[in-house]
């Protein structure tokens, strides 16, 4: 076995040449040599994005069931496949880091490991699956566009995948909200209160201003991270805007005003004390979201140990 | 009865078969045992839900009264609809999920089998297209039955429980009414009494790999051939048609 000291200068070359690596942009693939924290980092952050993925289901599944119109239907139970699916695909990708799935669970559920504040907020009605298919996944592609460049090749790789169907779904979400502003004056409304929900949390989405933004500096030197989360809401902005008036709806910000020197829309102060609070537990779907995830997984064990089980008896066989 | 009023009901219950079943798988959407069964479930709810919306768009053509599929999907009142009982059972926990599947996706292997050779081209379109998302739909039932009657106790006794209480629904398939033998006449629709045994045998098959007693008792639940249901189909509906009602005037 070799001692602690003689291994010393051997990670410190691995870690010079990683170093050296992720600075000139290169991708790191799973067999590579990576430092701990790197590991550790992107445990976190795609765990966080695969429980999202899975957590989003809730919040639309709420309205599978009542769904106005066959086609409706079809497209959010399709949407919703499709989060399920990215959620496994990250899952995957994320075990190529020597995690299980079941472990990330367990995380999930001991509150170890997050998913996105968004989906603590309710889907209280029709016009609120535009508003999350337009706002929610808007701003969750202009973060995913940049992460497709991200330096950990695997997470890149689904990010491109998922970048391509996400797109899908805010067209969809769009499209639900100009049909409902198309529509009856109670259906304008209800796309209205939607906005107006929806616009601070999505806002919020992109997570604290640079300044105040816990994990970022590893991650900016290591290339996960490529882009502020003040440029990317910025970026965000700047284009929902437009789509908002273009239909009619008023974005909820008596400041948002348009800067012609920068190019983009100034906006009001975002209240991250609301913020806070919600990713600390107290948002009006925090317990329910996760007690739910928790009951169903616990309700499915018996399926999943039957499954073992037969699988061990043909084994035996 | 005319040819036009018993092709409208027929369509009608193939409709109502695929669009009831499409609304309970949906509400396994993450509820599911494991992600990829979320998927695999809500996979079968759509296919389902297109089935529906191509019969009852048809429906509503042969009846000539201008409803669209939405229409006749989410305004009718529970009298008026045709599923068989069975698929508007609840969904129960998984294994009595997976024995529904399995007694109405076999029942419906052999039926769609037999209108691919509908003289009626649209009904044989749509059970060509069918027929291949069936087997899929079967093969998956089967596999799990066959999975969970030889896997724990528990999983063996959950799926011998689903089994007996869901075997009162299944003769109600295989039940014919003046629409049926119309049709039959005219080389549209299928014999369902001649499907009864090939089910039977099919099923038994199953069950006995699968290591579950198949039921002896001979009393089967029916109505839905006349509109008559369960309780459990006037509050899946509500659920379903809430937003059509609320706001009729609405386009969504």
């Amino acid at each position: 076995m070799e001692t602690a000291q003689s291994t010393l200068p051997k990670e410190e070359m691995l870690l010079a040449k990683f170093e050296e690596k992720t600075a000139a942009g290169e991708a790191i693939e799973p067999r590579d040599w990576m430092p701990e924290a790197y590991r550790k980092h992107l445990i976190r952050q795609m765990s966080q994005h695969a429980h999202s993925e899975v957590i989003g289901m809730q919040p639309e599944g709420n309205w599978v069931t009542r769904a106005p119109s066959l086609r409706a239907r079809q497209i959010l139970l399709a949407k919703i496949q499709d989060e399920g699916g990215h959620g496994l695909y990250l899952y995957s990708a994320a075990e190529t880091l020597g995690i299980t799935r079941d472990e990330m669970i367990q995380q999930l559920h001991s509150g170890k490991a997050k998913y996105s504040n968004i989906f603590n907020y309710p889907s209280l009605t029709w016009a609120d699956i535009g508003a999350i298919g337009w706002l929610v996944d808007g701003a969750a592609i202009v973060n995913q566009v940049s992460l497709q460049r991200t330096s950990y090749a695997p997470y890149s790789r689904a990010m491109v995948r998922i970048c391509k169907e996400e797109s899908f779904h805010q067209r969809q979400g769009y499209e639900i909200m100009a049909t409902m502003m198309k529509g009856t004056a109670e259906q304008r409304e209800m796309a209205q209160d939607a906005m107006n929900r929806w616009w601070w949390p999505s806002l919020m989405m992109f997570g604290p201003h640079d300044t105040d933004s816990p994990h970022s500096a590893d991650a900016f030197r290591w290339k996960i991270k490529r882009h502020t989360n003040d440029e990317l809401r910025q970026k965000f902005i700047d284009k929902t805007v437009q789509q908002a008036e273009l239909i009619g709806l008023t974005v909820p910000d008596k400041d948002l005003r348009w800067n012609e020197a920068k190019q983009g829309y100034d906006y009001g102060k975002i209240d991250w004390e609301e913020f806070n609070r919600v990713i600390n537990g107290h948002g009006p779907c925090n317990k329910q979201r996760l007690s739910h995830h928790i009951r169903v997984h616990n309700e499915g064990a018996w399926v999943r140990e039957a499954a073992e089980a037969y699988k061990q008896k043909q084994k035996n066989n | 009865m005319t040819q036009q009023e018993a092709l409208f009901k027929y369509t009608l219950r193939l409709g109502d078969n695929a669009l009831i079943l499409s609304q309970r798988l949906s509400e396994w959407c993450s509820n599911a045992p494991f992600i990829e069964e979320d998927l695999a479930l809500t996979n079968f709810a759509l296919d389902m839900i297109g089935r529906a919306q191509v019969l009852l768009r048809y429906a509503g053509e042969v009846e000539g009264k201008e409803k669209s599929e939405d229409i006749l999907a989410f305004r009718r009142s529970e009298r008026q609809y045709y599923n068989n009982q069975i698929a508007e059972q609840p969904n129960g926990d998984f294994a009595c999920t997976m024995v529904r599947q399995l007694f109405i996706s076999a029942f419906e292997l052999y039926l769609f089998t037999e209108l691919q050779k509908s003289k009626d081209a649209t009904i044989a379109a749509v059970a060509a297209k069918t027929l291949k998302e069936v087997r899929y739909h079967l093969a998956h039932a089967e596999d799990w039955i066959i999975r969970l009657g030889n896997g724990t106790t528990e999983s063996h006794n959950r799926v011998q429980q689903a089994v007996n209480d869901l075997w009162m629904f299944t003769g109600e398939q295989f039940e014919m009414d003046e629409t049926d033998n119309l049709l039959i006449a005219e080389g549209i629709a299928a014999d369902l009494h001649a499907l009864q045994p090939l089910w039977s045998n099919y099923i038994e098959n199953i069950l006995s790999k699968a290591t579950i007693k198949t039921p002896q008792d001979a009393y089967m639940q029916t109505g839905s051939r006349k509109g008559i249901h369960t309780e459990h189909l006037g509050h899946l509906l509500s659920d379903m048609q809430y937003l059509q009602r609320a706001y009729p005037d609405a386009i969504w």
